[in-house]
């Protein structure tokens, strides 16, 4: 029996640690692509999918494939929940097809927790709503990992649509864990107060000039408009307010990194010359996506 | 031959007529006789109360049986059951059906299948506005003669506020509480759960304690300028307890409920994502449970009431944000609020008698033939015969509900009801009894 990824918040410092260090071995290490390892063959992968996606998808369809499982993907649009089937017997469904996992992404905050309490089949949370997203953490923190060494210490700064944001939770709940100090940055209208206590060491700040200081880390997020029934700000007070261009990097510490989950929105939260230059990790992020899955793959299906 | 029922022994609590003391209750011909010391009923069939609490028939104001419409959820006769089982004589049942009760057809429909299949007396509810849509006022003076003790569209607030001016002229003139379900529904846009740093965590959208707060407060102000008696269903908010005080202190007609579970949960009780604890309003931070606790120790809260909010599994068996609000509570009110209130100190269990009997009778404005909620020779007789002590545990497999969500299944309480009493017949005893 194989154990879900249902967040970020319900492990602690050590299987975090043994995902990261895996995920090392499968890093390209300036070979073409991922290890292909082959030690799940055998086993199959449902990406259950029933919000839009296409990194997190393709990423974990690739992870499954270099270990050797086989993988089906579905998505809403296709699904029997379309036809007006209910979550629990829709995956219970795919349950009984027996699958070594399914990953799932929700609009719905704590689907995947609601299902694991109904399901034998171990659950990946490929992201549930404005709750978790525990593999972009992961994957954020390994790259973090490869660029600085260390998450002790640093001082990460995540700019944008906090309350609507996975991405940021996850992040927080992991970051913490480590000793980092967050930083959380935006409208007020999308960071709540309430915000600082989810995890200990956590700061809010509200001008964005004040945050980057000395940032080691800027971790940029977008503004979810599907979740968002009244526009905060209008769009061109939102960028001058809390888009992240030069003048910000050049107040954080020389050595920061930029960071982004994706999508990107240029000339809304980041400007271009922010998003291509040195200091952007965007496409590394994306590229850990691999190996960071593979080895939570790997914890569900073998550790 | 009339028939007589003699309850013996039993300790005696009826606080509108200050009586507390061990002695027997008579009722003849469905009506309360006697209460008094070695009454003689030749005849009667006796009941040994002894060890246990006699107290008038308690009344629940505040009960959703979902017929007609929602009857894969819950009946008038299930509903009627499970308010038994928890030793409710009479409950008051909201007009949120399928059709909604805004007329006198729907009320009627209500009273005539509760005389039928219900085995205690029910009392339905009219809704405030056609379709408790918020908009035009409902047939309130014709569901009034049809049977309806009161107004609402609990489900839902009367958001505009000059239809609820017109309501509660309606019902001065009628001599009926309008009873609100106060929610702000532009601050709780489309909430799931109580806004503090647990629904920030878990990614869920806030209903703030100020979308209760903000209508109470508009709600006295209206109350003061019409004269009418304003009643706040399940109250939950520090704020709102307070301007509740504060309306009576300065003389308005203001009363207000709470709901057992709002007193003996808080958001921390609640396991994540877990609709069985969904419901509106949400179960609130402890500093809004304490308030409301507060309150019912300082008489700011008139009475208790269930919110009894049946819904069907597959219902509750969905996304936490698609799941429908509310619980069942009927068959755990009792044990629930003797556990907070009575075990702990904080009230008497004369005090407690009273938040489920003469209270909400007064809440209510119980006169005439639905003149209830006291031991008095003439009234109904309606007996609520409980345990003050004795360990059980919740098993909702074996509730008379048909709806199963509640939050305490499993659940071990100390003291219970015991044998309930409607007109002189016993609808339910506790198992084993």
């Amino acid at each position: 029996m194989g154990r879900s990824l249902l967040g970020i918040e319900d492990l602690d410092r050590t299987e975090i640690e043994r995902i990261l260090d895996r995920a090392v071995a499968f890093q390209p290490h300036g070979g073409p692509s991922f290890a292909k390892v082959n030690t799940c063959t055998g086993m199959m992968v449902v990406n259950a999918f029933f919000e839009n996606s296409t990194r997190t998808r393709s990423s974990f369809e690739i992870a499954a494939h270099r270990l050797g499982a086989e993988t089906l993907s579905i998505t809403a649009a296709g699904s029997s929940v379309a036809k007006g089937e209910s979550l629990v017997d829709t995956l219970n469904t795919l349950s009984a097809m027996r699958p070594s996992v399914i990953v799932m992404r929700h609009q719905a905050s704590g689907a995947p927790h609601f299902l694991a309490r109904h399901l034998s089949t171990p659950i990946i949370n490929a992201g549930d709503g404005t709750h978790e997203h525990p593999t972009q953490a992961l994957l954020d923190a390994r790259t973090i990992l490869d660029r600085l060494g260390r998450l002790e210490g640093l001082r990460v700064v995540i700019i944008g649509d906090i309350l609507h944001s996975r991405v940021a939770r996850s992040n927080v709940f992991l970051l913490t864990k480590f000793g980092a100090h967050v930083v959380l940055c935006g409208p007020p209208t999308l960071l709540p107060r309430e915000m600082a206590q989810i995890a200990p060491g956590v700061e809010l700040e509200y001008d964005m000039r004040r945050a980057v200081r000395d940032a080691n880390v800027i971790m940029m997020l977008r503004v979810q408009l599907e979740r968002i029934h009244e526009p905060p700000m209008q769009a061109g007070e939102y960028f001058r307010f809390y888009g992240l261009r030069q003048e910000h990097v050049d107040l954080a510490h020389p050595d920061v990194i930029v960071m982004h989950p994706g999508p990107m929105n240029r000339g809304r939260e980041i400007s271009s010359e922010v998003a291509d230059s040195q200091r952007s990790m965007i496409l590394n992020q994306v590229e850990n996506g691999v190996p960071v899955r593979m080895a939570v793959l790997e914890r569900t299906l073998l550790w | 031959m009339v028939k007589k029922l003699l309850i013996r022994n039993g300790r005696v609590i009826c606080p509108a007529s200050g009586i507390d003391r061990t002695a027997d209750v008579l009722i003849e011909d469905g009506r309360i006789a006697a209460v008094g010391e070695d009454l003689g009923a030749p005849g009667a069939e006796t009941l040994d109360a002894a060890g246990l609490v006699v107290a008038p028939g308690f009344i629940d104001i505040h009960v959703h049986l979902r017929e007609p419409g929602f009857t894969h959820a819950e009946t008038i006769a299930t509903g009627s059951r499970a308010a038994a089982a928890g030793g409710f004589t009479t409950i008051c049942c909201m007009p949120n059906t399928n059709p909604v009760n805004d007329s006198a057809t729907v009320t009627t429909y209500i009273v005539e299948k509760a005389r039928r299949e219900a085995v205690v007396n029910v009392f339905p509810i009219g809704a405030i506005t056609k379709g408790s849509e918020g908009e035009e006022l409902a047939a309130i003076g014709s569901m009034v003669a049809a049977g309806a003790v009161a107004i609402s569209d609990d489900g839902r607030p009367v958001m505009n506020a000059r239809v609820m001016r017109r309501a509660m002229e309606t019902a001065r003139v009628l001599d009926i509480p309008v009873i609100q379900h106060c929610e702000d529904l532009n601050l709780s846009a489309g909430g799931d759960m109580h806004e503090c740093a647990d629904s920030v965590r878990l990614g869920l959208r806030g209903i703030p304690a100020a979308a209760e707060d903000v209508m109470v407060a508009r709600d006295i102000l209206l109350a003061e300028l019409t004269g009418a008696r304003y009643h706040v269903a399940h109250i939950s908010t520090k704020n709102a307890v307070a301007m509740v005080a504060f309306a009576r202190q300065r003389g308005l007609p203001v009363t207000c409920e709470a709901t057992p579970h709002h007193i003996a949960l808080d958001t921390g009780h609640m396991r994540p994502y877990d609709s069985n604890f969904k419901m509106k309003p949400p179960l609130r931070g402890p500093e809004h449970v304490e308030a409301v606790i507060d309150g019912i120790i300082r008489g700011a809260v008139d009475c208790l009431a269930t919110d009894h909010a049946p819904h069907a599994g597959d219902d509750k068996m969905q996304e936490f944000e698609r799941c429908p609000f509310g619980i069942i509570g009927l068959e755990t009110a009792l044990g629930v609020a003797l556990e907070v209130l009575v075990h702990t100190g904080r009230i008497s269990l004369n005090r407690l008698v009273a938040l489920f009997t003469s209270e909400p009778a007064r809440v209510m404005g119980f006169r005439g033939d639905k003149a209830r909620g006291a031991l008095r020779p003439g009234y109904p007789g309606d007996v609520t015969i409980f345990h003050p002590e004795y360990p059980w545990t919740y098993d909702v497999k074996n509730s008379l509900s048909k709806s199963a969500n509640t939050p305490f299944n499993g659940r071990t309480f100390r003291g219970g009801p015991i044998v309930t009493i409607v007109g002189g017949e016993i609808v339910w005893k506790a198992p084993g009894f």
